[in-house]
């Protein structure tokens, strides 16, 4: 299990921490391992943000939140005030809190449940009373399950709202919203067909917030603090801060909170700085973009990666030493992520399956074509129900033309590889 | 145009392939035998023939909406 950045576990005195523009927000410095109780919680953040009494208090409200310019932290970085809107214009809608983190090599999200269940409760909580709901779920990470279920049991019911603990679906695309409402309802972890929207026909057909769980912590801040404190980090354009997790060659691989925008080579210091040469960092996620070692002089946001084709995603950063195959890496990852298609649309199911084999040879010095490979990337591309299959092939694609000359090496049966240890983490295969 | 876009759903469709059969101007099969729509558009001369080809999918995986390419 990857732990928090050493500078969140200890040593910061938590007196005065909620000054605007002071980190950590989300994970509690200075506090034992564990999660925090209700009363160290209230202790520490003060009483859970006042649900709104009116529907023009609830309209206000939702203003704060779009002036705050919070954005889905699950990668997508959707305004998650639009979100609130479309959703509370609708009959008896619900939230359900999304801590699925089917992402193998992120721990983000499991982090913040196991540390600070009750501010992903209260944003939770704080979100069912801007759009007039009276359920939420949550649905979490099989690791965290019992603390989210301590959690709950500890507050009762907050207010009106009532909450319900679902264990998520351990797949990689389980965590894709439409697919956390089957889940819910079904017991299938595949993402619906759309339309319908899920703010208009959700999870028993009615009106569905989605919200990663990182994404309702921060709103019970801006609930609590409002629009300016929130805004006090993070650039004028990505303001706020966000969780990342930091893997590879570095010394202390580590989920940390940085102000968005951070240099890249900052935020790999919380984990210890860099453990070796980096020939490449993978950016975002699994579905999310490799790119060279000049990345890590740009500041980790949207408009920071924008020139390197690439973005923040859901805060995944992995440093890949220069002793380790990057094509073979993606080729291992590029076959996890096609056994991990729902099955339900034949160019994601055939199409990725047909490029991780095509990667496989080219990364195992066999004939491969690269023609080929880059045809079916474009067959494959934006032709699934969900952006499973396109967030594959932007990763393969970026990867093609990270190690290009790796391509070409092993086109002659050359690898750079010399680390006999894979650096990306993937789960056994399991039988289909 | 006729305004008309054509859409599939990928979820419902099985990839029998009826619709390139039927409308060979703008539908072409991918490697795996799954409808590709051409973009731009449904043109005007070819709407009968699109509605015609939405009825006969198999799957009822085939629709026609009104709007743009990008709606």
């Amino acid at each position: 299990m990857i732990r928090p950045a050493p500078h969140l576990a200890a040593g910061a005195r938590h007196a005065g921490w909620q000054e605007a523009g002071t980190l950590p927000r989300l994970l509690p410095a200075g506090f034992a391992a564990g999660p925090a109780t209700l009363a160290e919680h209230r202790a520490r953040y003060g009483p859970e943000p006042a649900p709104p009494r009116s529907h023009p208090d609830r309209l206000r409200l939702i203003g704060e939140v779009e002036r705050a310019g919070l954005t889905g932290r699950g990668g997508a970085h959707f305004p998650t005030a639009r979100k609130l809107a479309a959703v509370a214009a609708g009959p008896d809608p619900v939230v359900i809190a999304n801590g699925t983190e089917g992402e193998p090599a992120s721990a983000k999200d499991k982090i913040l449940l196991a540390r600070s269940p009750h501010l992903v409760l209260d944003g939770a909580a704080f979100a069912a009373g801007l759009i007039g709901a009276r359920e939420a779920y949550l649905v979490v990470h099989h690791s965290v399950r019992d603390l989210v279920d301590e959690a709950v049991a500890e507050r009762g019911r907050a207010g009106r709202v009532r909450f319900r603990v679902v264990t998520a679906a351990d797949r990689f695309v389980a965590g894709e919203a439409s697919a956390v409402v089957h889940w819910i309802e079904r017991g299938v972890p595949a993402p619906l067909p759309r339309p319908p929207r899920l703010a208009d026909q959700g999870l028993g057909g009615r009106p569905t917030l989605v919200q990663n769980v990182e994404t309702l912590a921060h709103l019970a801040f801006i609930g609590r603090h409002g629009a300016g404190w929130f805004r006090a980090l993070g650039t004028e354009a990505e303001p706020g801060t966000m969780l990342v997790t930091i893997l590879g060659a570095v010394r202390e691989p580590c989920v940390a909170e940085i102000a968005v925008g951070t240099p890249l080579q900052e935020v790999l210091g919380l984990a210890g700085g860099v453990s070796g040469p980096v020939q490449a960092v993978l950016l975002g996620g699994y579905s999310g973009h490799w790119a060279g070692p000049d990345a890590l002089a740009r500041p980790f946001s949207a408009a920071g990666l924008a020139r390197l084709g690439a973005s923040v995603g859901a805060g995944l950063i992995v440093a890949l030493p220069t002793d380790v195959c990057g094509l073979a890496e993606t080729a291992r990852v590029a076959r996890y992520l096609a056994d991990e298609s729902a099955g339900q649309c034949g160019p994601c199911l055939f199409g990725l399956d047909a490029v991780a084999g095509e990667l496989a040879r080219l990364a195992d010095g066999h004939p491969a074509s690269l023609a080929t490979l880059h045809r079916w990337l474009g067959q494959v591309d934006g032709r699934g129900a969900c952006a499973h299959p396109d967030g594959a092939v932007r990763m393969i694609a970026s990867a093609l033309r990270v190690f290009a000359s790796e391509a070409e090496q092993h086109a002659q049966g050359w690898c750079c590889g010399t680390a006999g240890t894979p650096v990306l983490p993937v789960p056994p295969r399991r039988a289909r | 145009m006729s305004g008309l876009v054509l859409r599939v759903d990928p979820i419902a469709c099985d990839g029998r392939g009826l619709c390139a059969e039927a409308l060979p101007e703008l539908i072409t099969l991918d490697d795996w035998g799954f409808p590709v729509i051409q973009p731009g558009g449904v043109p005007a001369a070819l709407a009968g023939e699109a509605r015609e080809t939405v009825r006969i999918c198999p799957k009822l995986a085939l629709r026609l909406d009104r709007g743009t390419d990008h709606g």
